[in-house]
């Protein structure tokens, strides 16, 4: 009974302090992007790409991010496996994750006129299977900058 | 020395090719951090000393590239990739490899 109620309490806190931080990250990630809509433009995917403008500088930008849900999040996708589908918990940790990792990116680049050829790598952490361990996702995004003079 | 992850470097044309050129790191926090990310790990959100981490791992693996190019006589490093994996809980492998060449401005 005890085990039970230790549980409960532990999930319950877990929900509350998971959704707070959720949605503070979500509004925080809002704003940085509204405040960046314009600049840098992103293009994913150009292998080739050249101009007859003068170019100021060309860098490598990266932006990384380690994310990881919580407790309450990792026992309902638990629950859910049973039976299959969209495991909803985990979509929004892993959404949070790239957008920050590609907001973070920008914002280095933030005098560029483009990035080209972004790029999402992720990794996960611990993914020890046996324990009850909460996944951590390590996501690095990256580009080339490149300003014009 | 100047790194794209694109086949070329805008506004400048190739002239040599060296091949490939990598580095990689492993790196791990000290056990308080990893306690301190284990409890942050309970309640969800970033895990802002795992992100440092990782960003010191990306500077090393990138910055052992470079100095490898540049014992080749490489002033660029292009098509630069990453490569991510985990060794054991808290610490984490970066790879970065790309193909060094040299380069002068077009004209």
């Amino acid at each position: 009974m005890g085990d039970v109620l230790l549980l409960l309490i532990i999930l319950g806190f877990t929900f509350m302090t998971g959704t707070i931080i959720e949605k503070r990250h979500f509004e925080n990630i809002k704003k940085r992007e509204i405040a960046l809509i314009k600049k840098p433009i992103i293009n994913f995917g150009a292998k080739k790409w050249d101009t007859n403008r003068k170019i100021k500088k060309i860098e490598l930008v990266t932006g990384e991010c380690v994310i990881s849900g919580d407790y309450f999040k990792n026992f309902v996708a638990g629950l859910k496996n049973l039976f299959g589908g969209r495991l909803t918990t985990f979509e929004s940790v892993l959404d949070r994750g790239r957008r920050e990792a590609i907001l973070k990116m920008r914002e280095k680049a933030r005098g560029a006129n483009f990035i080209i050829n972004a790029r999402i790598e992720s990794v996960m952490l611990n993914d020890t299977y046996g324990q009850e361990s909460v996944p951590q996702c390590a996501i690095i995004a990256y580009g080339t900058a490149v300003t014009y003079e | 020395m100047i790194l794209t992850n694109i086949e070329s470097v805008p506004g400048m044309v190739i002239t040599a090719q060296y091949g490939l050129v990598a580095g990689s790191t492993v790196r791990a926090k000290n056990a308080i951090k990893d306690f301190g990310a284990g409890l942050k790990n309970m309640v969800g959100g970033e895990l802002k000393s795992y992100t440092e981490l990782l960003t010191e791992a990306r500077k090393e693996a990138v910055s052992r590239m470079e100095q490898q190019a540049q014992r080749m006589g490489a002033n660029a490093v292009i098509n630069v990739r990453f490569a991510t994996s985990s060794v054991t809980v808290g610490a984490a492998e970066v790879y970065a490899y790309g193909t060094a060449v040299k380069v002068q401005p077009k004209g």
